[in-house]
């Protein structure tokens, strides 16, 4: 249910040139055509009451209250169905009108519990509002008769309860679940006096709600109500700020009870969600204050030693001479630092000017090395920038979508529900995944094509793509001759329309028939507006770049750039993955994608740092855990990742922690990779500190501080002081002034200030003299680099081969209600949904094995062995099983490979040969993995943790 | 570092750029990458691969690249 404050116009905005001017209560109004009466009146500030409509959906007519006069009109039209035409005269206030909305409410009220003082929805009810609004008095049917007031209340999510007594069937809720979300989970059953709503079968938990919370902002009463307000009450005030989960970074309004959060509401006017959230974002944010949170600063000496709790000063003194003292021994290069894409924009670029200025190298890396680093290698050599080329609303305009290598319903669920909306409208659906994700088919929604490919091939179905559009003449010339490099257009043209680019030749290499891939390919190269969205699924392989250069290429070749609708569109996993690149967190790049190899670039960053800069790349995260097993890589910095849980191959992860002198961890909990650290510095949840974050779509939002940081400091404050110890003081009194020392360094920057961002809601960059107001789209008149490039993109096959031995291919990936290492989710009610890791394996390969359903298993690779439990899917391929890495116990790394993407690193987590077998006991690895963590938590003194009862 | 590991990292850069038709072009793709992202005491040890005559398994593209770009890639002295 929405807040009074927050105005709601009744009817979704119309974007009509056109206009209308009508008159409401003899104020003149103009607005676009297909205006609704009941929004025209909101916006000449004329209220009409109003129940079954709101803004956010689709005007339905159904409670008769915001019925109005027209001029010349028999009737009542209800205002919200009734669309404004040219010299209308509306009333909305007279003795008749007034009579209906009455006894309207009358009925309402007759069947409804008359118990406001104790409803949780008190203060913040439109039926109470509406009652008001019409001045009932007194119900003349009495409270007597048929009702439903004898229903229990379904409070089987652990979110919200569902009290169908309070229910006035207006469907609101229904139709949030279909127009907003797109899962069409909920129904009006029955007619007349037995309707109601229905979530399934059972309950809500049991049905297939995504809990995303849409149905419950659109409830009017109390029926769908967050539990945190039944326990709460209802907030003293709101901080506006951004969902610190995924790449498409919601806007959200805290709400708050003096420093507690109480509901945390998607924002109306948010432009990367328009009002909508998912269930991580919308109700998963109890981990900021759980009993888990690290309220200390500690340090130790070993590993084996106990933690002892220190002051900030001391363990920020300690860490310091530690890096001075291993600089000494080891040289210069042996230290390093890691930022957090789960931190602020300013934070991160903190951490890499400490790295860069004050430990003097550039061994600074970002967890972006094990997901979306190809992006930034393949965009920059193709268009020139390292960077998403659209913003969300482009879904609205695309005629044909590709989604490769990406799950949107599940790991960008708000944007999915966007560009399922698209869908719904006719768009074109091409899905490349090895697994049937549920865009394949879901309600109303079926895919054209579903290539469902051979983990490891997606160059290799690129390519056959694109020989189909170069070969059979789709490809749009003009647009290649007039935007591109034409000499590397017709070397890359000669190359893909080789016959072993053919998709008759690769069927046997993809294991997709070719005629698919032909169909898919026509289809895309004459759909109007093409756009490709991406994941993990393109990056996280063994040619991750070449994939997504194979990505640019198609675009290009199809004109598919560069206006509305189209596009190449990474999804980041996330929250900040782009802002932590755009901040100059890989160890070759300053903030702003430029090499350190650029003397010129060196010297403006050397002149405003006072430093000077290497000018040759630091290590990548990957280097720098070979190095410190090698013994030249002595200590490290992480800010907020978990390298020992989400990082490949963990044995060799461990093995390089376990090499370090001195590993600092700066996290809000104990993660997996604190169990190996030295120095501890308690970080700040995103609601504990100002900053921003930047989007999928190069959207740069405010973070708000909504209470204050839980230890102390926040993470920009705490690098602050250990740069000051390292003799390198930084002086920042907000990080307003971070961000403008960002503007003034870097040139896609240089329009950001805090107050513009305050003023638009958010920018996209670029931002700057030739785009003041930021970039929605990119490369419209040119490419950033110039002329696109095409560059060519030969299918070589991974080395992580199946065998006897290990005959099926593992990859892994993320669940809907899990985020990454799970280190938040885990800590909220989230875990319902997803207890623990399982894999999932096609029925043929399970009997195989006599494996059933629910049953443990092993899954063995070449590096490592653990156990999960199986659930028997047809979403799988045969040959292909599948799990997720959201539980440290689960070990799914320790199964992947160190093998990793040509370019970048990033690592193959998509493809690992493994043997899965029947009635496993938990796994050697699992059995230590217990030990030590008991072991560690025992090192712990009492009251190190919020919550600490010890 | 891993020698062992280095070359082979080397390898699969040296697989994207043998795509080039110009051998030249592809070893200066090579060369550049190398030069581009790889720190210095990575790049250090694959020479030494190199010149322990250890460097089996090294793709003729690294090789050739390597020797022929040498000046570029060669980090400073420490």
């Amino acid at each position: 249910m929405d807040s009074n404050q927050v105005l709601d116009a009744g009817t979704p905005a119309r974007t009509s040139a056109a206009k209308v001017t009508v008159h409401i209560d003899g104020v003149p109004v103009t607005v676009p055509a297909g205006t609704s009466v009941l929004r025209a009146a909101s916006d000449a500030g004329v209220k009409i009451p109003k129940l079954c409509a709101t803004d956010s959906l689709e005007a339905f007519g159904s409670c008769r209250l915001c019925v109005v006069e027209v001029e010349g009109r028999k009737g009542f039209p209800a205002s919200c169905t009734t669309n404004c035409e040219p010299g209308m005269k509306v009333r909305t206030q007279s003795r008749k009108l007034a009579d209906l909305r009455r006894g309207v409410m009358e009925l309402y009220i007759s069947d409804h519990p008359l118990d406001c003082l104790t409803c949780p929805a008190n203060g913040n009810c439109e039926l109470q509002d509406m009652a008001g609004v019409v001045g009932l008095r007194e119900v003349r049917y009495g409270y007597d008769g048929d009702n439903h007031l004898s229903i229990a209340k379904d409070e089987s999510n652990p979110y919200f309860t569902f009290d169908a007594t309070k229910c006035i069937v207006c469907s609101r809720c229904v139709r949030a679940c279909e127009e907003v979300q797109g899962t069409f989970a909920l129904t009006v059953e029955g007619r007349g006096f037995e309707s109601k709503i229905a979530a399934g079968p059972t309950d809500f938990l049991d049905s297939e709600c995504v809990s995303c919370g849409a149905c419950v902002q659109a409830c009017p009463t109390s029926t769908l109500m967050e539990k945190s307000i039944v326990e709460a009450g209802q907030p003293d005030h709101t901080v506006d700020t951004t969902c610190a989960y995924c790449g498409v970074g919601c806007a959200f309004r805290a709400e708050m009870k003096g420093n507690e959060v109480v509901r945390m509401v998607p924002h109306k006017d948010g432009k990367a969600n328009h009002g909508h959230s998912c269930v991580k974002g919308r109700f998963a944010w109890g981990y900021a204050t759980h009993p888990d949170r690290v309220k200390k600063p500690m340090i130790r000496s070993k590993i084996t030693d106990p933690w002892r709790e220190v002051s900030w000063q001391e363990a920020i003194g300690h860490a310091a001479s530690e890096i001075r003292r291993i600089q000494a021994k080891y040289g210069r290069d042996s230290v390093g630092g890691i930022t957090s894409s789960r931190c602020t924009n300013e934070e991160t670029y903190l951490v890499q000017k400490l790295v860069r200025a004050a430990f003097g190298n550039n061994n600074v890396d970002t967890c972006a090395r094990v997901c979306h680093s190809p992006t930034g290698y393949g965009l920059k050599t193709t268009l020139g920038e390292s960077a998403g080329t659209q913003d969300f609303d482009s879904v609205d305009h695309s005629d044909c979508i590709i989604v490769i290598g990406a799950n949107p319903t599940d790991a960008h669920p708000v944007f999915a529900s966007r560009m399922k909306r698209r869908l719904r409208q006719g768009a074109h659906l091409i899905v490349i995944d090895p697994r049937r994700i549920d865009l394949v088919r879901t309600p109303h929604v079926a895919a054209d094509f579903h290539l469902a490919l051979q983990p490891g091939t997606n160059v290799a179905v690129l390519n056959a793509i694109s020989h189909v559009i170069v070969t059979e003449g789709l490809a749009k010339e003009d647009y290649v001759r007039a935007r591109c490099e034409v000499d590397q257009y017709e070397k890359w043209k000669a190359f893909i329309s080789l016959p072993k680019n053919s998709p008759e030749a690769l069927q046997q290499a993809t294991g997709v028939p070719a005629e698919q891939i032909r169909g898919a390919a026509r289809l895309f190269a004459n759909a109007g507006n093409g756009a490709i969205y991406y994941g993990l699924g393109v990056t996280e392989h063994s040619q991750g770049s070449t994939t997504v250069i194979g990505i640019a290429n198609l675009a290009m070749l199809t004109g598919n750039l560069g206006r509305k609708g189209v596009g190449v569109n990474p999804l980041r996993g996330q929250n900040n993955v782009q802002g932590s690149c755009d901040m100059g967190s890989f160890p070759h790049e300053l903030p702003g994608y430029r090499h350190v190899g650029d003397a010129s670039v060196r010297e403006l960053f050397a002149g405003l740092w006072g430093v000077p800069i290497q000018d040759e790349p630091g290590l990548r995260i990957p280097n720098m855990f070979d190095a410190a097993i090698d013994g030249s890589f002595k200590a490290l910095y992480v800010q907020g990742e978990d390298i020992a849980q989400s990082d490949p191959d963990t044995r060799h992860v461990l093995k390089a922690l376990e090499s370090l002198e001195c590993l600092i961890v700066h996290d809000i909990f104990m993660n997996e990779t604190a169990k190996y650290a030295h120095v501890i510095l308690p970080g700040a949840s995103f609601l504990e500190k100002d900053g921003t974050f930047t989007n999928a779509e190069r959207r740069i939002s405010r973070v708000r501080k909504a209470m204050p940081p839980l230890a102390g400091l926040a993470d920009w404050e705490a690098t602050m002081a250990l740069a000051q110890a390292l003799g390198y003081p930084m002086h920042y009194e907000h990080p307003s002034e971070i961000m403008a020392e960002i503007a003034a360094l870097t040139p896609t920057f240089q329009g950001v200030t805090y107050e513009k961002i305050d003023r638009l809601g958010s920018i996209q960059w670029p931002c700057n003299d030739a785009a003041p107001d930021g970039t929605p789209t990119m490369h419209e008149q040119e490419f950033v680099r110039g002329k696109g490039r095409f560059v060519i993109t030969d299918y070589v096959a991974t080395e992580e081969r199946t065998s006897r031995k290990f005959p099926l291919i593992l990859t892994t990936g993320r669940i809907l209600s899990q985020y990454n290492v799970g280190a938040q989710t885990r800590r909220t009610p989230n875990k319902t949904w997803h207890a623990e890791d399982v894999l999932e394996i096609h029925p043929h390969d399970a009997e195989q094995r006599g494996i059933a359903d629910g049953e443990l298993v092993s899954v063995e690779s070449r590096k490592g062995e653990t156990t999960l439990r199986a659930v028997v899917t047809e979403r799988m391929q045969p040959g292909v099983v599948y799990t997720t890495f959201h539980h440290p116990e689960s070990g799914a790394n320790v199964v992947t490979t160190d093998n990793s993407d040509w370019a970048t690193n990033c690592p193959e987590y998509k493809v690992t040969a493994v043997q899965v077998t029947a009635k496993a006991k938990r796994s050697s690895w699992q059995q230590g993995f217990d030990s030590f963590a008991g072991q560690q938590e025992s090192l712990l003194p009492k009251g190190a943790l919020f919550g600490d009862v010890r | 570092m891993d020698g062992a590991k280095l070359v082979r990292m080397a390898n699969q850069i040296a697989a994207f750029f043998a795509a080039e038709p110009d051998r030249a072009v592809a070893l200066q793709g090579i060369a550049g990458h190398l030069k581009k992202f790889w720190e210095p005491r990575m790049r250090r040890e694959i020479f030494a691969v190199l010149d322990a005559g250890a460097a089996k398994g090294m793709s003729e593209h690294v090789r050739e690249a390597l020797v022929a770009h040498r000046k570029l890639l060669e980090p400073a002295a420490k």
